[in-house]
């Protein structure tokens, strides 16, 4: 028990004070979940409005495939980035496994299919009130994406940021293709639980109270928009 | 079919097709084998005010959607200015709908936002949206947020925004359906406006007393099938068919 206390205490310690070990795990954690969600933003966002506005044959299908690869497992998709990546792979001569690169682009596999289906489900309710008056106004298909997003802008920051909260959080995709490399691709995930495994408890509290604050400050903000959002649903 | 020769022959042909700015001809679409537009002819072939009348379920509202190239009609045609409608065309066909559907943006904003969409310059914009917002009289609604706004300032701005390209040819879906009469009237004037500048305007009612007010000419739609419009002085006092006749008098149920 003295143990966990004294874990605790000095968990507190490394943060108050900025440890620069701490420090640098974070702040390489926010980077390359950050990138990632913004590389899932610019597929994902077109991509779910794009099937949202769009029929074509198969249409059932390629959504039903979307809302199935929300719950895509964080390894499975490292795995698929590793095999891409790995020297013998398609993608091996860019030298990226083992790299933040290689977890950007693990993360960005997994939340892409998140934010795209969540863009398809908002933007479809917001194209049905919207698209005879677009239509009406001489608006091309691009256009008419473009202004849906924007139309959805609120709803779908939350969306950002439900993406954002589960690139920061999961640990299967970044430890397979980062490879937990001290200084390199060490992330909060990653450490917390390397550093566990060790016994090294202070660094994995500090890392776990840092990671569960940014998770849940992010799902608050994004409770608070949607409820923003929900206020002003009558006008 | 009328013989005054300024509307449509049995043939399909009609003087002037391709100048007139919207023009439908023989228009069919069914839908469960039910012909809910029948062989309709419409054409907006003089400026003013031309309402098309009817009981609901009519087709009033598909014969505008027609007319206005958001849906196609699996017969007949819909051109506009003598060729299919093209959404490069479109705002020369301002549109207004019974429901109005706001942008999530301020007043002036969605006036701008047509403008853009019309191909207006970007310099020209503001400047154009603000003449468009007070020639409604709607100055002070420039920067508030749109979906904020009463029913009757959203149909204002509706119809304001549908003027601001200064299309040829207006088409009102029941503008008025759910507004209070000082909304009522705003709209009616600003439509009576635009009628005289020789706009040509549709506007589907089936409020016989609005169509008094503010119709040159009336179409009468019934199950589909619209009759040749009239002067809205034959329309009322003269009704070509007993089903006119009867909708007059409040007696026709579809």
């Amino acid at each position: 028990m003295d143990d966990l206390s004294g874990a605790f205490a000095q968990a507190f310690r490394l943060i108050v004070g900025f440890d620069p070990d701490l420090l640098e795990i974070v702040v390489l954690s926010l980077q390359v979940s950050l990138s990632a969600v913004i590389l899932a933003g610019l597929i994902g966002l077109p991509a779910g409005a794009a099937v949202s506005v769009t029929r074509f044959p198969g249409r059932a299908v390629v959504i039903a495939v979307m809302n199935a690869m929300m719950g895509l497992p964080p390894v499975v998709a490292g795995l698929a980035v590793y095999l891409m990546l790995s020297r013998a792979g398609p993608l091996g001569d860019w030298g990226l496994l083992y790299t933040p690169s290689a977890m950007v682009i693990a993360q960005t596999v997994l939340v892409a299919p998140i934010i795209a289906a969540l863009t398809r489900q908002a933007i479809e309710d917001l194209h049905g009130d919207y698209d005879e008056q677009l239509r009406a106004f001489g608006i091309g298909r691009s256009g008419m994406i473009a202004t849906l997003l924007w139309e959805a802008r609120v709803g779908l920051f939350t969306v950002l940021l439900a993406g954002f909260g589960r690139a920061v959080s999961e640990v299967g995709a970044v430890i397979m293709v980062g490879g937990n490399i001290d200084h390199v691709t060490r992330v909060m995930t990653t450490a917390i639980a390397l550093e566990t495994s060790k016994g090294a408890l202070d660094l994995a509290l500090g890392l776990g109270i840092v990671l569960l604050v940014i998770v849940l400050g992010v799902n608050a903000l994004a409770g608070l928009l949607r409820m923003g959002v929900a206020g002003r649903a009558h006008a | 079919m009328p013989d005054d020769g300024t509307v449509l022959t049995t043939t399909g042909s009609l003087a002037g097709a391709e100048v007139l700015p919207v023009c439908g001809r023989d228009l069919v679409v069914a839908r469960d084998g039910r012909r809910l537009v029948d062989s309709a002819n419409l054409a907006l072939d003089q400026p003013g005010v031309t309402a098309l009348m009817g009981p609901n379920g009519a087709g009033k509202s598909l014969l505008l959607r027609l007319l206005a190239g958001l849906i196609a009609p699996d017969q007949g045609a819909v051109t506009w200015a003598g060729t299919v409608p093209d959404r490069m065309r479109a705002s020369r066909v301002g549109l207004v709908f019974h429901r109005p559907v706001m942008l999530r943006r301020t007043g002036l904003a969605n006036v701008a936002f047509a403008l853009k969409v019309a191909g207006i310059p970007r310099a020209q914009r503001h400047d154009r949206a603000l003449e468009a917002l007070a020639s409604g009289g709607l100055e002070h609604l420039a920067a508030s947020p749109a979906r904020v706004l009463s029913g009757g300032e959203q149909q204002r701005l509706a119809l304001v925004r549908a003027l601001a390209p200064e299309p040829q040819a207006l088409l009102l879906d029941e503008p008025t359906a759910n507004l209070d009469p000082v909304s009522t009237l705003a709209i009616e004037e600003l439509i009576v406006r635009s009628a005289k500048t020789g706009m040509r305007i549709l506007l589907v009612t089936h409020d016989p007393a609005q169509a008094q007010r503010l119709a040159d000419r009336i179409a009468f739609m019934h199950a589909g099938q619209v009759e040749a419009p009239v002067s809205a002085d034959t329309f009322f006092n003269d009704p070509a068919s007993a089903r006119a006749r009867a909708f007059i008098a409040g007696r026709l149920v579809l």
